[in-house]
């Protein structure tokens, strides 16, 4: 009874996505064949002199870099739905390939850097809240700003300094110690080296999501019934837990869900200072040599993991807050 | 009657206190920033040449940052990138916020298929990490100085374009600019008579907080080596260079100089903060 508002909503939300990709599609092919670099000496790089101009030529020519460029986006648009997403000159792999084994490896540091920085940012924002106005919530608040206007990667590099060389209580790069067969390493190696790249991706995400804990919850318990239960005499733990985490939820889950987008950018630069291979390093790999369809197809990719991020925030709403579901009344 | 007085003046005397804190925190940190900016010009060249005798010394008096491995000061190298980083931020932002402006009143006035365009170029930027975005863009049109700014002019427009909008359209649904319309102005007219002198306080305070954005992007582009040639001292070519030192422990190298870029990626936000609390006492909160 309720399936076809449900249908309703997927059918929209893969329509939006399909012209999105298109979108993203055109954007990208465009600016990638106006470019003034050319592939093929950024692939040959010093070797370039010698090559002899009839080789270089056969390189373009079996590349397809000789077409024109409609004809090339709609070569790479018809491999892509037929699930085929060009080859990266730089792995020289599929470039779906590259981005399935990259992204497996950036999703473990993605995933524990997501929950840490919602966790953390949700208690020290109710902290802050809960203790509005004393040293508390000062020391808190400073932090959060210092946080959010400080740059990824120093922070990062802070952390290296500080765990890595000083301490020396975690590696210093990479995603297994040096030399060692992806096979061979134990669980406790891995969780290991992926530590201290989860803590530093996290911090971006703390700042925002405290800040707006922090205020939420101030309104809350500004509010006329926790007054009234005040005066009934709950306790601030009390009030916390039945009038407080509910209204916080929600907000902090949607900011959560959108910072997915500024997650995958900061993993980019947080990757590229701990030297972990996952996706966000292939992305400055396919910048530096460039190596457009693997380029493109991560704009892509990225493109589809923020869509994903806002739709599962749309039916987390759904899931956690009764007044919003799918084909209810809607009030507004 | 004189029981009353004396609270009425300590509220005055508080007001214009903060009043002149808030014009204290926009001259210093105006100050702050135009000395970073012109710091290159007074210390000139001098600790950027290599003093073998003086190499990877720690922060002391004589060289406040350290030195690095080729014994320059690296207190002049940081102010000589942050110069230049702050330059190229300035600049980016700047025609970001002139984009942002023009496709903001575009949207808001001429409502129809350009506003749905507009809106819909502002949404797919805003479905792209907004790094990965830079790195495209960067990449597109060839990298280097050039590549970082316009980069960066590109890439942050939307999210002011939104705000001029939605300040636009609020202006006009109100009755002059209804009146205006029917006594025959053109919409360029209007926009020009009755939106920009709305837009432009928004708009300076939007250009402002846009500045640490543009300064951070920058600072990140340079450092993954896809921004500012390697051969030019930029805050992130700098930061880059000392992560191949890291593991020998010389730490200032990295320290320091990201300590000078926070605190000018901090006194953009106060600058910004304090100037909006004049500018529109409405939305300052406090």
């Amino acid at each position: 009874m309720q399936l076809k508002p449900i249908l309703l909503f997927f059918g929209y939300k893969l329509v939006r996505l399909a012209l999105l990709l298109i979108a993203v599609a055109v954007l990208t092919f465009g600016m990638m064949s106006l470019s003034p670099i050319d592939p093929v000496q950024a692939y040959v790089g010093a070797d370039m002199l010698q090559i002899s101009a009839a080789q270089r030529e056969l390189i373009a020519q079996r590349w397809g870099l000789d077409q024109p460029m409609i004809v090339r986006f709609w070569d790479w648009f018809g491999q892509i739905i037929q699930g085929n997403w060009g080859t990266s000159m730089v792995f020289n792999q599929p470039v779906l390939q590259v981005i399935g084994q990259r992204f497996q490896v950036s999703l473990q540091l993605l995933a524990i850097a997501w929950l840490l920085s919602g966790l953390l940012g949700l208690v020290l924002g109710v902290l802050a809240g809960a203790f509005e106005g004393t040293w508390i919530d000062r020391g808190i608040r400073l932090y959060a700003y210092t946080l959010a206007s400080s740059p990824t990667f120093w922070v990062a590099l802070l952390l290296l300094i500080l765990f890595s060389v000083s301490l020396r209580l975690t590696p210093i790069c990479c995603a297994a110690p040096p030399g060692m067969l992806a096979q061979n390493v134990t669980f406790w190696q891995h969780l290991h080296h992926l530590l201290l790249p989860a803590l530093a991706l996290s911090i971006i995400g703390i700042a925002s999501i405290a800040l707006h804990t922090r205020q939420k919850l101030i309104d809350v318990l500004h509010s006329d019934y926790v007054l009234f239960a005040r005066a009934q005499g709950e306790s601030l733990w009390g009030i916390l837990q039945h009038h407080g985490l509910r209204n916080i939820l929600l907000p902090a889950l949607t900011l959560q869900f959108a910072s997915l987008s500024e997650l995958f950018g900061g993993s980019v630069l947080v990757e590229q200072v701990f030297a972990y291979p996952g996706l966000g390093q292939a992305t400055v790999q396919a910048a530096l040599r460039s190596d457009v369809p693997l380029l493109v197809g991560i704009v892509f990719f990225s493109a589809l993991f923020v869509y994903a991020g806002n739709t599962l925030a749309d039916l987390s709403y759904q899931v956690i807050d009764p007044r919003i579901r799918i084909g209810g009344r809607r009030t507004t | 009657m004189t029981t009353l007085a004396p609270p009425q003046i300590r509220a005055s005397e508080k007001q214009s206190n903060r009043r002149q804190q808030t014009l204290w925190t926009i001259g210093l940190c105006a100050f702050f920033l135009a000395a970073i900016i012109l710091s290159t010009w007074v210390i000139g060249d001098a600790g950027l040449s290599p003093v073998l005798t003086q190499r990877n010394q720690p922060p002391s008096l004589a060289h406040a940052f350290g030195t690095d491995w080729l014994g320059r000061d690296m207190l002049t190298r940081s102010l000589h990138g942050m110069s230049l980083s702050l330059r190229v931020g300035l600049l980016a932002a700047t025609v970001s916020a002139l984009i942002a402006t023009l496709l903001g009143l575009a949207a808001g006035t001429l409502g129809g298929w350009v506003d749905a365009v507009i809106c819909w170029i502002i949404d797919v930027c805003f479905s792209l990490p907004h790094l990965v975005l830079l790195i495209l863009v960067a990449f597109a049109v060839g990298g280097g100085t050039r590549g970082v700014i316009i980069a960066v002019a590109l890439t942050h427009w939307p999210s002011l374009a939104r705000v001029v909008r939605a300040e636009v359209l609020q202006v006009n649904s109100s009755d002059y600019v209804q009146l205006s319309h029917r006594l025959g102005r053109s919409p360029a007219w209007i926009a020009r008579h009755h939106m920009v002198p709305h837009v432009i306080p928004q708009l300076l305070v939007g250009l402002i907080l846009l500045f640490p954005h543009a300064i951070l992007h920058e600072a990140a582009l340079s450092f993954i080596g896809i921004g500012i040639s390697p051969h030019l001292p930029a805050i992130g070519i700098i930061l880059a260079e000392s992560m191949r030192h890291l593991s020998t422990g010389y730490w200032w190298l990295g320290v320091m100089p990201g300590l000078l870029l926070l605190l000018s990626v901090k006194a953009f936000d106060w600058l910004g903060e304090n100037l909006r609390a004049l500018l529109d006492p409405r939305t300052s909160q406090g």
